[in-house]
């Protein structure tokens, strides 16, 4: 599913950011990438998604290398991947129904197909009720379930949970990872990226812990506390 | 196959609407940006269309100058009126003449004296002094010398009289005044476009997390471009053709002000070739700018 192999990235203007990565997520797993700030865990997470390129090692998302895809096949890549972030990235003038449903329209799904799937994806994170609303006028954790749904509809392989929590407060934190470990029960491999200890510790999973740009930890149900060590 | 070939058609139907659905809808979602897109259009075409319809008719007085400025060719004294009346295919087969008028002796008289306006002083003056004579008007009076030694060479015209120094005079004008008008026309498009293409963007950069959000769902470049292409296309037209209405009527004000105060001053009507010639300009920015520019803006979002 995911397979980063020696990878390090070093910017334009100098910065390395990752220093020979190393780590693999299987299908149907779940599994928190953890680390501080300026870590490398956004670049991690920019070159599962594409955006960047390596500069060395080997990164490959659903079978295929990042390093080596053509930009015209980026898109459909991207598809099978659901990504879901601290800012919600929802499209403000689009209703709840209709940022849900935009994802399934850029694969060129039918109206009916849309008009099955959203209002069920929709149910599944709970937020049926406020379909015809605007994102201006959720709270942050109904944007994130906006989101999750929008990451969800098109039945992804994979999804990854940039920093999801980061703008919500600990109870809300804790419904948008117990959806996603729902969603994951479900079959979807989860990598969530977070730097919320508490809140990984409420779960009994995987924590890939990252720091300097390379992988310090990599463990079942450990935190690497990163501060401390 | 006949499915596959419908199930193709199907989708790109879909697809089409789609595009024109959202093309649409943004427009409305983002209407301040739209309508400052659509303002800034329509105002540098209206500027570009009243300077190119201020060339048009300084253009046009020079014309009219030029057309007045006929050769006269004078008929022999041994022929009769209708002789020299039977001149005029041999003058009009002569290059660069458009169009002859004849003047007899009597109409020339009358037209000498009306020109001195001292009737009792001319009464007896006989039509024989005067010349049966052809007022000959000429395409283009930059040929003028050479319509008029061509007219020399036709039997029974006995003399020929123009006025190349006005007539040059005329055409350096009217030279001077179409490359100042072309130069001028051609910066106030350049800033135009410049303008224009700097507000598109501007528009575009506003929606980059948009853009950036269609990229991370998959959407291909062609489908984030289309929609904005469709929003492009109708804003463009849509500054056109207010800028279309708002240099017309300006136009048309004008024109009443200028007979009414100075009716001496013929103005190009708005109904002649000029309205469909700005109008097809004005689409034509609009449309490149609007598409075009778009287009451009999307671009340096799209490399993601």
């Amino acid at each position: 599913m995911i397979r980063m192999t020696d990878v390090f990235k070093e910017y334009a203007n100098g910065t390395k950011a990752l220093k020979g990565v190393t780590f693999e997520l299987n299908a149907g797993e779940f599994a928190f990438l953890v680390g501080p700030s300026g870590s490398g865990k956004s670049t991690v997470i920019k070159l599962l998604i594409g955006e960047i390129a390596p500069s060395d090692g080997e990164v490959i998302v659903n079978g295929q290398d990042m390093d080596n895809i053509r930009m015209r096949k980026m898109p459909y890549l991207r598809r099978t991947i659901g990504c879901i972030f601290q800012d919600f990235r929802l499209i403000e003038y689009k209703s709840v129904y209709e940022n849900v449903a935009f994802a399934m329209r850029v694969i060129g799904a039918s109206s009916g197909d849309i008009r099955q799937r959203v209002p069920y994806v929709l149910e599944l994170v709970g937020i049926e009720h406020k379909a015809k609303s605007k994102p201006a006028e959720l709270s942050g954790g109904e944007q994130q379930r906006v989101a999750v749904a929008r990451a969800l509809v098109n039945n992804p392989k994979l999804i990854i949970a940039d920093e999801p929590t980061g703008n919500l407060d600990p109870a809300r934190s804790l419904e948008i990872l117990l959806l996603l470990k729902k969603i994951n029960e479900l079959g979807t491999t989860v990598l969530v990226v977070t730097h919320e200890k508490p809140l990984v510790d409420q779960f009994s999973q995987r924590v890939i812990a990252i720091d300097g740009g390379r992988v310090v930890s990599d463990a079942m149900d450990r935190y690497y506390d990163y501060e401390s060590e | 196959m006949l499915w596959i070939g419908i199930t193709i058609m199907k989708v790109n139907r879909n697809r089409t609407f789609y595009y024109l659905k959202e093309g649409f809808s943004s427009i409305f979602a983002h209407s301040l940006m739209s309508f400052a897109s659509v303002c800034i259009i329509a105002a540098f075409l209206i500027i570009t269309g009243l300077f190119i319809m201020i060339a048009v008719n300084i253009n046009a007085t020079i014309g009219d100058l030029e057309a007045e400025n006929v050769i006269l060719a004078y008929v022999h004294d041994n022929q009769s009126e209708n002789d020299a009346r039977n001149l005029e295919p041999n003058i009009l087969a002569v290059p660069n003449v458009s169009h002859v008028v004849f003047i007899s002796r009597e109409e020339a008289m009358e037209s000498f004296i009306g020109r001195y306006g001292d009737t009792d002083r001319y009464r007896d003056l006989d039509p024989s002094t005067f010349r049966h004579r052809f007022a000959v008007y000429v395409y283009d009076v930059g040929y003028i010398v050479e319509t008029q030694n061509a007219l020399r060479y036709v039997q029974g015209i006995a003399a020929v009289n123009a006025n190349p120094a006005i007539a040059g005079g005329l055409r350096t004008l009217r030279n001077i005044v179409s490359w100042i008008s072309i130069v001028v026309i051609a910066v106030l498009l350049a800033i135009s476009l410049f303008v224009m293409q700097n507000t598109i963007k501007l528009a575009t950069f506003e929606r980059r997390e948009e853009i950036a959000i269609m990229k991370m769902v998959g959407a291909t470049n062609a489908f984030i471009r289309w929609p904005f292409i469709v929003e492009g296309f109708i804003l463009g037209l849509l500054g056109s053709l207010t800028a279309y209405i708002v240099t017309w009527s300006l136009y048309d004000v004008a024109a009443r002000g200028v007979a009414e105060f100075a009716g001496f001053i013929r103005l190009v009507p708005i109904s002649s070739n000029i309205t469909v010639q700005v109008i097809l300009l004005f689409v034509a920015v609009g449309f490149s700018v609007g598409v075009g520019g778009s287009g451009i803006a999307l671009n340096r979002y799209l490399k993601v």
